[in-house]
């Protein structure tokens, strides 16, 4: 089988112009804005109102389009790659319903604060207002959901509005940005020079913390006693690792770390306290509760963190890092806000530290919980094969950079609390909107964002039925990927909560009619593998990983299985369910 | 442990079990008042004068359920901006909160919250019926009122003040018959030398620490 290397873009032909940035028409002057700002990799789908965009795509050369099966692929690529490379990921779709299917994937970015600029079609501008054919208020539909949108006015200036919602995308608090573009305007001749990515004036987001407010956060975290920092996705947008991983080991502090937080800190260091909330472990849940010190660091202390705010942190002053002010004491009151950049704060923070917290005896309490209540999971010989296995097995036989896409449900729980995270930008998914399917497109754009890094996504049943069509774009542009799907016929977190608070009541949560995937696979054309047996696991990922092109694997799992610990929702993270029994006593 | 017995120690066991904080995330500390009623504040937005502005701010309060009681919107001596005036009914944390989210819109350019004693009027135009004009226009002169239009059967009155003043007054002028109202919401100000919105910094609540300094400063 015969594949271009980018089979989604214009061949390149000797007698053509390889590239060029000469702006004749605001549709040039937009793609020349992306160029300027660095972008070459778009995601997105044709269609009537984006077709002049499309055409000057065509002369730029070192512009990868990647034609997606879905707009929602589209997105949910471009969320993946912003999420892997730290600078904004581009898709485009057409006006209508090309832009509304979108609307899931910003919502998403929105929700994690991922770096996404969508440029949608738009009709031509005297249309606008008379419900034209594919016509919907774009802007009004994605005001809720966007960081900022702009409807283009004008040939002249539609390049400086691609310009500043690309900055605006990766500036500060990074989010989802949105130009729309109607037909007439990208149309339009212009002859403007490429807009340089730049913010509005009015735009500064904050940098250095309060001096004074940061001496005392210091004074109190230098004499705690039981001191613990929660390491959130800021972190990592924030691109403050380093000066996390230097802080904490500095002053012996533990570390937890939020779901869109992990990998900001080794799982493997001593001082690593876990994955926090719902689902996270119970060691971390029981630090929380208890410590008497908590800096927050880019978290917003989601609901799935905190469960009821009444007994979150209960005893805890709070210092709270975020470069967003309206973060701050939104559901948890901040005792000490440092609003500005996570890694400029950390070191300041460190600048006024004297003395590392006196907390010998609340460290060795931290590792007696570890080894209390580690992560478990068991499989007798002869029992059915149990998903925790199948993704320690994978981490096992992957290099320690590899990226990890999932999707939203039980596999993906699994997926969190199985691998051992080490670095940050491995771990792709969907957290706040929680968006099944998400899976396969993010895998996509992972891929193409870091082709030198190994790519697993691990999905279930019903999230892989929601874009399984993604993978004919895997295919087409042969990308090494492996989906593998925890198969347990159902809509398994679904299950477990009829099974847990419905009385076991399992309405329109169980798939009985789930199709073949392995043979789903190869009829799109890619490595099909089925396993079911906990020997041929191994055997299985590797025939996966060897394989030149994308790979899905239908991992059959025992479908008793059920994600503990838990805590209820709006429980006291101090209480959590290690099994059924304890569910009920809660 | 039993496979029923609950893991982790229980809350009574917890380091310090007496801890717990509101609704609002804020640690209860016995001693002091925990809970926060809810008041009036007036907040003054100088926004970009462009479209949708307007749409995006109503927009904000309505999904983040903030209780919003007047908004209204005008342009300024700047050709490029409008100050919106609004007036909101929230717990303490949540008018910050309110304040914070609407200066974390791009086109809003600085939000102050006002003084309890900024300058705040409101304007009404009631339409009343006109058999009795005398009375009627006695009680317009009574409330410094204007009237705008007079025919046989009906009288039209502007009242310009404070909340309080203009539900009397429509209360005064029951008696006739109002068979319209029209009431703008507040316009404010802030009193004397203080600006009303400014360009500010990032919102940073100060610490106690830092109000003790100021007060002492005073």
């Amino acid at each position: 089988m015969y594949m271009s290397e980018r089979a989604s873009v214009p061949k390149e032909h000797d007698d053509e112009q390889t590239t060029t940035t000469e702006i004749e028409t605001g549709a040039d002057a937009a793609v020349a804005a992306l160029e300027n700002a660095g972008a070459d990799t778009l995601f997105g789908v044709q269609g009537g109102a984006i077709m002049p965009v499309y055409d000057a795509l065509y002369e730029h050369e070192a512009m990868d389009h990647y034609t997606m099966a879905h707009e929602q692929g589209a997105v949910h690529a471009a969320d993946a790659y912003g999420i892997v490379t730290g600078d904004p990921g581009v898709c485009m779709a057409t006006s209508g319903p090309g832009a509304t299917n979108l609307i899931t994937g910003i919502a998403d970015a929105n929700m994690d604060s991922d770096p996404l600029i969508a440029l949608t079609g738009q009709v031509p501008t005297e249309f606008v207002g008379n419900d034209a054919f594919q016509e919907t208020d774009t802007i009004g539909v994605t005001q809720p959901i966007t960081k900022y949108n702009i409807f283009a006015e004008d040939s002249d200036t539609v390049g400086k509005d691609v310009g500043e919602a690309w900055a605006l995308a990766n500036e500060g608090r990074q989010g989802p940005t949105l130009v729309d573009l109607p037909k007439d305007v990208t149309n339009g001749e212009t002859d403007t020079e490429a807009a340089v990515a730049e913010s509005p004036e009015t735009y500064n987001p904050p940098t250095t913390a309060d001096e004074v407010i940061l001496e005392e956060a210091a004074k109190t975290l230098e004499t705690a006693e039981r001191p613990a920092i929660l390491a959130g996705g800021g972190v990592i947008k924030g691109e403050a690792c380093e000066e996390l991983r230097e802080f904490a080991q500095e002053y012996e502090i533990p570390v937890l770390t939020t779901m869109p937080g992990t990998g900001a800190y080794p799982e493997t260091d001593d001082l690593a306290q876990g994955i926090a909330g719902m689902h996270g472990t119970g060691y971390a849940n029981l630090a929380i509760s208890n410590c008497d010190v908590l800096v927050g660091i880019g978290t917003r202390f989601d609901d799935r963190l905190t469960g009821e705010i009444a007994t979150f942190a209960p005893d805890a002053e709070i210092i709270h890092i975020d470069i967003d002010p309206a973060e701050i004491s939104k559901n948890v009151k901040a005792d000490y806000p440092l609003v500005g950049d996570a890694g400029i704060v950390i070191d300041q923070l460190d600048e006024a530290m004297n003395q590392t917290p006196p907390a010998d005896e609340w460290r060795e309490q931290c590792q007696t919980w570890k080894d209390e209540y580690p992560l478990e999971y068991e499989m007798p010989d002869d029992d059915p094969l149990k998903p925790q296995y199948v993704v320690e097995k994978y981490d096992e036989l992957t290099p320690d950079d590899a990226i990890v896409a999932a999707g939203v449900g039980q596999h993906q729980m699994w997926a969190w609390q199985f691998w051992t995270w080490r670095e940050p930008r491995t771990w792709v998914t969907s957290h706040g909107l929680g968006t099944m399917g998400y899976a396969v497109p993010a895998a996509i754009g992972a891929k193409i964002a870091a082709p030198d890094k190994e790519v697993v996504a691990f999905d279930g049943d019903g999230s892989f039925l929601m874009t399984a069509q993604e993978l004919s774009v895997a295919v087409r542009e042969q990308l090494n990927i492996t989906i593998v799907v925890l198969n347990n016929e159902a809509v398994g977190m679904v299950r477990q909560w009829q099974d847990g608070f419905f009385e076991g009541r399992r309405m329109a949560s169980e798939y009985p009619w789930v199709p073949e995937f392995d043979k789903l696979a190869e009829a799109f054309g890619a490595q099909g593998l089925r396993v079911e047996d906990p020997d041929n696991v191994e055997e299985t990922i590797e025939q996966a990983r060897e394989y030149d092109g994308p790979s899905v694997i239908d991992a059959i799992i025992d479908p008793a299985e059920n994600v503990y610990p838990m805590v209820p929702s709006g429980g006291d993270n101090a209480r959590f369910a290690l099994n059924e029994d304890h569910l009920e006593e809660l | 442990m039993t496979k029923g017995e609950l893991p982790g120690p229980a809350p009574d066991e917890r380091m310090h079990p007496e801890g717990r904080r509101n609704s609002q995330g804020i640690r209860i500390d016995p001693e002091a008042e925990a809970e926060h009623p809810p008041q009036r504040a007036v907040l003054s937005a100088l926004v970009k004068h462009e479209p949708g502005v307007l749409a995006e701010v109503s927009g904000l309060f309505s999904r983040r359920q903030f209780n919003i009681e007047s908004l209204t919107v005008g342009p300024t001596v700047d050709d490029d901006l409008a100050r919106m005036t609004i007036v909101i009914e929230e717990p303490r944390p949540g008018v910050d909160q309110a304040k914070k989210q609407l200066e974390k819109l791009i086109p809003v350019i600085s939000v102050r919250e006002l003084d309890h004693d900024a300058v705040q009027r409101e304007l009404v135009i009631l339409k009343v019926n006109g058999r009795d004009p005398d009375k009627v226009n006695a009680i317009t002169d009574m409330y410094d009122g204007q009237t705008l239009d007079a025919g046989p059967r009906t009288i039209t009155i502007e009242i310009t003040g404070d909340e309080q003043k203009i539900d009397d007054a429509i209360d005064a002028y029951d008696q006739f018959g109002i068979r319209e109202v029209a009431r703008t919401g507040y316009a404010a100000i802030a009193r004397g030398e203080a600006p009303t919105a400014q360009v500010t910094q990032p919102n940073q609540a100060p610490t106690e620490a830092q109000v003790e300094t100021e007060e002492a400063d005073d």
